[in-house]
């Protein structure tokens, strides 16, 4: 992604007051990684949604994860895309696996440094189970959660 | 009971290109027409639809044309390429219950047009699920499907000659196959590895074709099904499958995202089926990109799980001597891509004896739809 900007970017960006997203989007805004926990019986789940599919609870509660991870697997689109991202192509685009419950992934871009872009990285050397670590980056009002070596 | 209550009597179908002149509804009407015509079947008779969710044509924009009679069954199937079999196995079960007596399922798209993508069309903001994964360049079937195939190629060792066996196999096929895109166009692995990459790991022949076109089937009683023009294709067995906490396309976020739709799918098909898959000497699989016909072999029985690829060795996949012909019209690659639509009338054709790549004695035929979203399957047999 590129650096902090407020003006249209062209990205397709989450609205971040959407029901189920807006604490999560909260939290990154924050500088924090939040995972949903059912309320109830506690289970982690992400993406994020009403109910919890162990216990039906409707309680939640967001806990902040560690923002470890491994690299679980990866891809690198070549165009056809959309402007804005066929602009930064040929980039990567990977899904980690948090240490905390590997079965809670999230997709996301790893980065050569926290404040670079994701297409500044050698694609050729990303490696499934490799360690990374989340940072944050602001795109027009949106904090994505993004990921480096760790 | 579903097994063999009812069969498949008319296949038609438009021709396949890019920008074809005709409308969507045009080339619906047309396909639907000529499987009528295929069944010797008079239009007014027909009292039953099923198409797919994204399907741009309505019943009653159909019904019009055509000059239907009076429907007493019409539903849909979702879920895109997962709808296909769906939709002929609801025709299936309308007329098997009473529902109607005459089904008519169909698919009808202008896929060439750069409009009709469906990725193309996201809002700027995301609220639903594509929040998660879009923002972040993940943008294509394409790019989704290939986040899988990587994850299965570190788990399970398959290669990029693997998928080459896939798209080399259809390919050969559509070239015997006057009606497919690709017809006369043929490819070699080299060709296959000079490809251009889309979402590495997967190049361009890796990937489906764009293609305009309809293609429909008419389904009645098996009881009235001998006394018409073909061969009846009997309706063996049906499913659909949505596997626990699965995600559409994006299937990242449970504990076994390579254990697919197919999966839940083949458990209900092969329940209710009188053969098992060493049975089916054929078989029409959903390719919209190569890496889902490996994670199909596993997920219908034709190999244990991780044995997709190699499955794929020794021309396994090639008429008219492999060990499971498959998408022996060229399949979406390289026939036409109509949703996997045109996967259910190869299959009626095998069944009847006449594809292009005819399989000998081939008697049972499996049919698949989409691997990766919410799917369906058939079991056709003579």
């Amino acid at each position: 992604m590129a650096n902090v900007s407020k003006k249209k970017t062209g990205f397709l960006l989450p609205d971040v007051e959407s029901e189920d997203g807006a604490a999560f989007w909260a939290g990154t805004a924050r500088g924090e990684l939040l995972v949903q926990a059912c309320g109830s019986c506690g289970t982690w789940r992400f993406p994020p949604r009403p109910m919890c599919p162990h216990c039906r609870s409707l309680e939640v509660r967001w806990e902040p994860a560690s923002g470890r991870a491994t690299i679980w697997s990866y891809v690198v689109p070549h165009p056809p895309l959309l402007p804005a991202y066929a602009e930064l192509a040929p980039y990567n685009v990977i899904v980690v696996a948090l240490d905390e419950d590997p079965t809670i992934r999230m997709v996301g871009n790893l980065l050569e440094h926290p404040e670079g872009a994701i297409n500044d990285l050698d694609a050729s050397t990303i490696v499934i189970g490799a360690p990374v670590r989340v940072v944050f980056q602001v795109v027009e009002d949106v904090t994505m959660p993004q990921w480096t070596r760790a | 009971m579903l097994k063999d209550a009812t069969a498949i009597v008319g296949i038609g179908q438009t021709a396949f290109g890019k920008g074809l002149p005709d409308t969507e509804l045009s080339l619906a009407c047309q396909a639907i027409s000529r499987a009528l015509d295929d069944a010797g079947i008079a239009p007014a008779e027909v009292d039953g639809l099923a198409s797919f969710t994204m399907e741009p044509n309505r019943e009653v924009d159909v019904a019009r044309n055509v000059g239907l009679g009076d429907i007493t069954y019409f539903s849909q199937v979702g879920y895109g390429g997962g709808a296909g079999c769906g939709v002929v196995l609801q025709a299936a079960m309308a007329v098997a219950t009473g529902q109607c007596r005459v089904a008519v399922a169909w698919r009808a798209r202008k896929r060439a047009s750069k409009a009709s993508r469906p990725w193309a069309q996201v809002p700027q903001r995301l609220s639903d699920h594509w929040q998660w994964s879009r923002p972040w360049g993940l943008l294509r079937p394409v790019d989704e499907v290939a986040m899988l195939t990587r994850r299965y190629i570190h788990e399970y060792g398959a290669t990029r000659d693997h998928l080459a066996n896939v798209a080399l196999a259809f390919r050969k096929h559509a070239n015997r196959n006057p009606a497919a895109t690709m017809f006369d166009k043929p490819m070699t692995r080299e060709d296959y590895f000079a490809a251009r990459m889309i979402s590495e790991p997967l190049c361009l022949f890796d990937n489906c074709l764009e293609t305009d076109g309809a293609l429909a089937v008419v389904l009645v009683a098996a009881d009235r099904a001998v006394d018409l023009p073909h061969p009846p294709v009997y309706v063996h067995a049906g499913a659909q499958g949505l596997p626990p906490q699965h995600q559409t396309m994006i299937n990242y976020f449970n504990d076994n995202p390579l254990r697919g739709p197919s999966w839940t799918a083949a458990g209900q098909l092969w329940r209710n089926a009188d053969f098992g898959p060493a049975d089916v000497k054929v078989a029409q699989i959903y390719d919209a990109f190569s890496p889902l016909v490996p994670l199909s072999l596993e997920g219908y029985g034709f190999c244990e799980r991780g044995e997709g690829a190699a499955f794929t060795e020794n021309s396994a996949l090639e008429w008219p001597d492999g060990r499971l012909p498959t998408n022996t019209a060229g399949g979406g690659m390289s026939e036409a891509y109509v949703h996997g639509f045109n996967l259910v009338l190869e299959g009626a054709r095998q069944m009847r004896g006449t594809s292009t790549s005819q399989v000998d004695g081939a008697d049972t035929c499996l049919v698949t739809s989409g691997e990766g979203v919410p799917t369906s399957a058939l079991l056709l047999r003579s």
